[in-house]
């Protein structure tokens, strides 16, 4: 029984390929580029203006940023079985920090701590309410979601808050600036990618978390302590989520703690689940969720250019990321694979 | 073939595969009514892959299935239980949070139109408990009771009215000898019924006891098929694991090596309010002290207590002669102490993790997230225990929750041992696990003792605590009721310790 079955190695790679979790994530992106190139002759064109590469693939990338930093963090959370519905308040309240100290005149670099502390802080928050108290991730989260933009206000508030807007190079470089032709944003994103694989994976934290995601009173009698390993997922995701809050809000120049970054739990969660993992915790696939946040980056963007009424926007993202999903499931992947090995017969 | 009636159940050219394994290979059947069907074979020969075939929980690769001399479709377990084959499966698949009815509600609709009518459902599984004369507060939710109440609950909720097959996968592995009995009593009432029984064990005896014909998968083939009286215990060894096995290595380990060293591990007064009283326990390098007592006497919570699984309201523990400040899980680690825990669903394994993953997580828990055990130190580590425990697998990289039971309690077993532990608790080591390697594991047992390990056993079956301990804690009604070491230990003590008042 133990010895290595023939039929498998003659199913071959081709139903390997099919069967593999990234295959699809992968083609939905490619198709999507595809048709956009059928929609737009242009589309591929990369050109550079003012000493910078500018065209609609540099502007998918560029404009899933937010949606990626995010999302990376909120894959850590997930794992642990999960869910952080808070990123948006914490971009806001990162926003009106930033703001808040450079009207009090702090150094640019000083402000940059300023920021990422305070979605820490906001991480450590959560992290007290679902690992030290025990209170279910969703609604603990919700407290943060709904008074975090609130808190943004108030902050605006310490300074007058008349007038919010603001200047900062070391900020709006880090945004909007690039270095050899590419944007830096791009930059900050590879940095945090890496910074939090290189955290979770070359040490073990990514198995702690995913066994505490997979079966949290088997991780724990098994030694892993479960609680710090939450908190640690919350705490992470909350830095995550003030990177993205410094790239939006010097982006707009401005801390609109109303509607800044509204929804991008959604599209974080939805990257997440389209790059493989599922909500009920127990694998982390960091590289798969970048390529989530494109899918639903680049869905936006051909709609746009489709020229499509903004009515179906909505209607058709959801309409492909339900398709993107479906492909995800493994019992669909299963007959997929099943078809595909008839035919050849 | 058994050359009686015409079967109630005909398996014909059953095949199965999964990725690296052929778990079925061309294997035919048949069940007869009005007999017990013993299905026998070591971990991971295909025994829970043929019912769950059986049972339409697994579709096939080929085969056919007859039913009363018909072809039959098992297209889904629903479909199954209409046609009257009923299973409860190894892994017991009650929600633990859920009441009693509520578990029991679920499997049918007693109402019209998808709504479950409450009163119909309680009246239904007190009906349901009571033909296995089992007499519990049916609002209490599942999880709350033994696993032993549980595996009665899951059988009781799989028998119909209409059944004319019922298929228990390993129904009396975490049974005692008195539950096991009164199930075999529910089994003989069944059997005279004219109910098809298939009956999955490892324990021979109750094999002897129960069973009219006995089947022997292994590697995914049947072996054989015949009478129980026309076998011996010795035949059924060796058409199983292939070889012969000294069955005296099995009842009495070797234990010359008893040396009682320094004490590691001194509990005193530890206790829980409502768990468990207080109690004294101490554990000697180079000792195995078995736990006896019956179901829900409190061995499991006892066990938990010391690791600090449970936490303790009363007394406290010193190892080495240092006191713990705080008993928790990771404490106990550090400390130099391992456990086991009985249920390996629920509380022993990531099932979503490979083997590997699952056999190096105590020990990477021990040093700690930040210095991680390299991919290749994982590799050899997984590749040892699977070797020294016979763990049946095509690679480590196998998700633990596709093995089979037997196998994934070995996993646990290595989880334990790679963390290099000094004082190792077992609860039920051997749940599950077949004859070969039951033996196997109480070699190891006594052998880690002799290298100078405290352990502490746990068990419901008392001729494995008679052969592996060196002292024996007796438990009853959630007390310690007394200890018996050395020549004293044997199956008539025990039971006469336990029996009396
Ligand atoms: N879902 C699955 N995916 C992959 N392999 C599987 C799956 N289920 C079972 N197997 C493999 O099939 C083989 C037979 O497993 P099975 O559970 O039938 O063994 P078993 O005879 O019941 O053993 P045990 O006595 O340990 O319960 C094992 O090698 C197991 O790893
Ligand atoms: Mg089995």
């Amino acid at each position: 029984m133990s010895d290595i079955s023939q039929n498998n190695t003659s199913m071959g790679w081709f139903s390997a390929i099919i069967r593999h979790r990234s295959t699809w994530p992968i083609v939905a992106l490619c198709v999507i580029l595809i048709v956009d190139g059928f929609i737009s002759p242009n589309f591929y064109e990369i050109r550079i203006v003012q000493g910078r590469l500018f065209g609609n693939l540099i502007d998918i990338m560029y404009r899933a940023v937010p949606t990626a930093l995010v999302a990376i963090g909120m894959a850590l959370v997930i794992g642990t079985k999960g869910i952080d519905l808070s990123v948006g308040s914490i971009i806001a309240i990162c926003g009106a920090v930033i703001s808040w100290r450079i009207h009090a005149g702090d150094t640019h670099f000083v402000i940059l701590l300023y920021a990422l502390g305070a979605g820490v802080m906001c991480g450590v928050w959560n992290g007290i309410l679902v690992a030290g108290m025990g209170i279910q991730p969703i609604i603990a989260t919700l407290i943060l979601m709904v008074s975090g933009r609130g808190v943004g206000l108030l902050i605006n508030s310490l300074y007058g808050g008349t007038n919010p807007s603001f200047e900062s190079p070391l900020l709006q470089g880090l945004s909007t600036g690039h270095i050899w032709l590419i944007p830096t944003r791009l930059f900050v994103a590879a940095a945090v990618f890496l910074g939090i694989w290189l955290l979770i994976r070359r040490t073990a934290l990514g198995l702690f978390i995913e066994a505490v995601g997979g079966n949290a009173s088997s991780a724990n009698i098994a030694g892993v302590n479960a609680r710090f390993i939450t908190f640690l997922a919350y705490v992470i995701c909350g830095l995550c989520a003030g990177w993205a809050g410094v790239i939006m809000t010097a982006d707009i120049h401005t801390s609109d703690p109303i509607s800044v970054a509204m929804y991008i739990e959604l599209d974080a969660i939805l990257a997440v689940v389209i790059g493989g993992a599922s909500l009920a915790g127990g694998r982390i696939y960091l590289g798969m969720t970048i390529i989530g946040a494109l899918i639903i980056q680049a869905l936006t963007t051909s709609i746009l250019i489709s020229g499509l009424r903004p009515e179906y926007n909505l209607v058709v993202k959801a309409v492909v990321v339900l398709f993107v999903l479906l492909l995800q499931s493994a019992n669909a992947r299963q007959a997929i694979a099943t078809i595909f090995s008839r035919l050849k017969r | 073939m058994t050359g009686l009636g015409s079967p109630r159940v005909e398996l014909r050219n059953i095949h199965k595969s999964f990725p690296g394994v052929v778990a079925l290979d061309d294997v035919n059947l048949s069940f007869q009514p009005g007999r017990v069907h013993a299905l026998l074979g070591e971990n991971g020969a295909g025994k829970s892959t043929l019912i769950k075939v059986l049972s339409g929980a697994l579709a096939m690769d080929s085969g056919q299935i007859f039913l009363d001399g018909q072809l039959v479709d098992v297209t889904s377990t629903t479909a199954a239980q209409a046609m009257g084959i009923s299973t409860v499966f190894q892994e017991v698949n009650l929600i633990p949070a859920m009441s009693v009815v509520k578990n029991m509600a679920l499997a049918r609709n007693n109402g019209r139109y998808g709504f479950i009518s409450w009163k119909r459902a309680r009246k239904d599984a007190t009906d349901r408990l009571k033909r296995l004369r089992l007499d519990i507060d049916i609002e209490r939710p599942v999880g709350s009771y033994s696993v032993a109440i549980q595996q009665l609950i899951a059988i009781s909720r799989a028998l119909e009215d209409n059944t004319s097959i019922l298929v228990l996968d390993e129904p009396t592995a975490s049974l005692d000898a008195k539950e096991t009995a009164s199930l075999f009593a529910v089994i003989n009432e069944l059997k005279s019924n004219g109910i098809a029984i298939v009956f999955i064990t490892h324990f021979l005896d109750q094999v002897f006891d129960i069973s009219d014909d006995v089947s022997i998968l292994r590697n995914g083939q049947l072996v054989s098929t015949d009478q129980i009286k026309d076998l011996t215990r010795q035949d059924v060894i060796t058409q199983m694991i292939g070889r012969e096995l000294d069955e005296a290595e099995h009842t009495a380990a070797d234990k010359s090596n008893f040396t009682a060293g320094k004490d590691m591990l001194v509990a005193k007064g530890l206790g829980r309010h409502r768990t468990l009283a207080p109690f004294d326990l101490t554990l000697r390098a180079g000792e195995v002290v078995g736990l006896a007592g019956l179901l829900g006497s409190g061995r499991t919570e006892m066990v938990k207590l010391v690791f600090g699984a449970i936490q303790a309201d009363a007394g406290s523990i010193e190892i080495d002669g240092v006191k713990m400040p705080k008993i928790s899980p990771q404490k106990s680690l550090r400390a130099g102490i391992a456990f086991c825990p009985e249920d390996r669903k629920a509380e022993g394994l990531i099932g979503e993790l490979s083997i590997r993953e699952n056999i190096m997580l105590s020990m990477q828990a021990k040093r700690g997230w930040l210095k991680r055990v390299s991919r290749k130190e994982q590799e050899k580590l997984a590749e040892e225990m699977i070797k020294a425990l016979a763990i049946a697998t095509p690679d480590a990289e196998k998700p633990v929750g596709q093995l089979s039971g037997g196998n994934q309690q070995k996993v646990v077993l290595a989880r334990s041992l790679a963390s290099t532990p000094r004082i190792l608790l077992l609860d039920e080591p051997t749940r599950g696990i077949d004859v070969g390697a039951h033996a196997e594991i109480i070699a190891l047992i006594r052998r880690l003792c002799a290298d100078g390990m405290a352990l502490l056993v746990a068990s419901s079956e008392l001729d494995e605590i008679v052969a592996a301990a060196d002292r024996v804690v007796v438990m009853r009604d959630r007390h310690k009721i007394g200890e018996i070491d050395g020549k004293e230990i044997t199956r008539d003590n025990i039971i006469q310790m336990i029996a009396s008042q």
